[in-house]
């Protein structure tokens, strides 16, 4: 087993008093692609928020346990939670350029978290940050344009190029493809595969194809508890072996499409 | 979330499976019997029915094909498949011996001196036997029973043993039967062969049910390259 790059421990995520995902316990491996799979309204994207903080914006989220990020408690009330998001980021299903230029998607995000460099060293980051997404190449000759004026799968690599550029070190993906074509399914499926060199990588998915052909590592979450309504991590392990051969009998009805 | 498509071109898998099955146990001990009565048309009807063997294999690996490529099954039904693909193979093979009897016993001519020994009808019931319950056991995904089968394998060998000294014993006091007891020896080894390929059916029972795969017992050709299959003639040897 690789390095240890998040550490969760005895996590649970409420709102208001409903307990929505409890007791989960999983190191999620470095430079690894992590996919979580399960039925939905399981948690599976709570969980995913719990990485980087992200459900704080959800009103009467609460957090319990402890996710350990580099020796130290995220949820340590002495960590900024912008600065864990940078380091942390995060793309969401629908692509949500803002309503500026390709260049300006990128630029922006930097100076707010204090990019003090000339033009020069900005259009250089803007140019690294979208050749690691894949896409300077389709785009060099109209960086001026808007975000808005890409195709989906294009608008997709291009928020995930904003994150890139902030140089954090796990990306968290929310059903990233799931608005997308085959094409520019596989093209981003492709891209996490060039991105894990660099990044730990943690996807949520409904598309179990899709964890099995791009992740390393497989959580499988299903409701349990008392009136099975909290979700939680039910099994964990190389994603080969979930998908050949689950312990869980549960996890063996989910992927084989027997479950419910 | 059903698979009710997936279920049912299982079941239809299963059947067609079952059928070869069935196909391959008769043409074992139809062409042992027909050897052992030197009955030359039944011979060639195990040559016949070993092309309807051989077609039925290949349909049944298309069907597996196209249900890994329409219904991309995983886990327990991709373990499934995989055995399927191995298992109809091993049918095949058998089916071949078989026919390989039958062909030896439109080759030897009339009057085949030494007859045929009674012990080789007695290996094709044993190993036909063994083939049905080890395709009964994968069908019912029993991995416990496919794990007993290859010990019955032991008794196969020991028929064989049997055939060939007795053969010995009669190339010794008799130098002139020599390529006529090699015909007979051919034959038993082939159904020692069959029995050997149901221990793979076997192996791939395990697999498919508990994905474990592991080798279930060594096989006559391990030990001829440890050069104990020599010595075990040789331990057991009468002379």
């Amino acid at each position: 087993m690789e390095p240890t790059a998040l550490d969760i421990r005895n996590l649970r995520v409420y709102y208001g008093d409903f307990l929505a995902i409890k007791d989960v316990n999983l190191s999620i491996p470095r430079h690894q692609i992590t996919a979580i799979i399960g039925p939905s309204g399981v948690g599976k994207s709570t969980l995913l928020r719990a990485l980087n903080r992200m459900n704080e914006l959800v009103p009467g989220c609460r957090t319990e346990g402890e996710i350990l990020f580099d020796g130290m408690n995220i949820y340590d009330p002495r960590v900024d939670p912008v600065e864990v998001r940078r380091r942390i980021g995060m793309v969401f299903q629908k692509p949500n350029p803002f309503p500026k230029s390709i260049y300006e998607n990128i630029a922006w995000g930097l100076r707010i978290n204090g990019f003090r460099g000339n033009r020069a060293q900005m259009d250089e980051v803007v140019e690294q940050a979208l050749r690691a997404a894949a896409l300077w190449d389709e785009v060099k000759d109209k960086l001026h344009q808007s975000g808005l004026s890409l195709s989906g799968g294009q608008q997709q690599r291009l928020c995930l190029a904003r994150v890139i550029a902030l140089q954090p070190e796990v990306i968290l993906l929310d059903e990233p493809a799931s608005a997308l074509d085959p094409i520019a399914t596989l093209k981003i499926e492709e891209l996490m595969r060039e991105l894990k060199k660099d990044y730990t990588i943690v996807i949520v998915t409904h598309n179990m194809q899709q964890a099995a052909r791009v992740s390393d590592y497989t959580a499988m979450m299903m409701l349990t508890g008392e009136g099975e309504r909290s979700g939680t991590v039910i099994e964990f392990d190389r994603t080969k072996i979930i998908f050949t051969n689950p312990r869980d009998k549960r996890t063996e009805d989910y992927v084989t499409g027997r479950f419910g | 979330m059903t698979r009710k498509t997936l279920d049912q071109q299982l079941r239809e898998l299963k059947d067609k499976l079952l059928i070869l099955g069935n196909q391959v146990e008769h043409a074992l001990v139809e062409s042992a019997e027909a050897f052992w009565k030197r009955d030359l048309e039944a011979a060639r009807r195990v040559i016949q029915a070993d092309q309807e063997i051989n077609d039925r294999r290949f349909a049944l690996e298309a069907l597996t094909i196209g249900l890994i490529a329409t219904q991309q099954p995983v886990a327990s039904d991709l373990r499934f498949l995989a055995a399927v693909l191995e298992i109809t193979g091993e049918l095949e093979r058998i089916g071949d011996y078989a026919k390989g009897i039958a062909l030896i016993n439109l080759r030897v001519g009339d009057r085949l001196d030494p007859p045929v020994p009674e012990e080789l009808v007695w290996m094709a019931h044993k190993a036909a036997d063994m083939l049905h319950r080890a395709l009964e056991a994968f069908l019912r995904g029993d991995a416990e029973a496919a794990r007993a089968i290859p010990k019955n394998d032991d008794e196969v060998d020991a028929l064989y043993l049997r055939i060939y000294w007795d053969l010995m014993g009669r190339v010794i006091q008799d130098p002139s039967a020599i390529e006529r007891v090699n015909w007979l020896l051919w034959a038993s080894h082939n159904l020692e062969r069959a029995a050997d390929r149901v221990t793979n059916i076997c192996e791939r029972t395990v697999y498919a049910v508990t994905g474990e795969m592991a080798e279930m017992d060594i096989s006559w050709d391990e030990l001829e390259m440890n050069g104990e299959r020599e010595e075990m003639l040789r331990g057991r040897s009468p002379f």
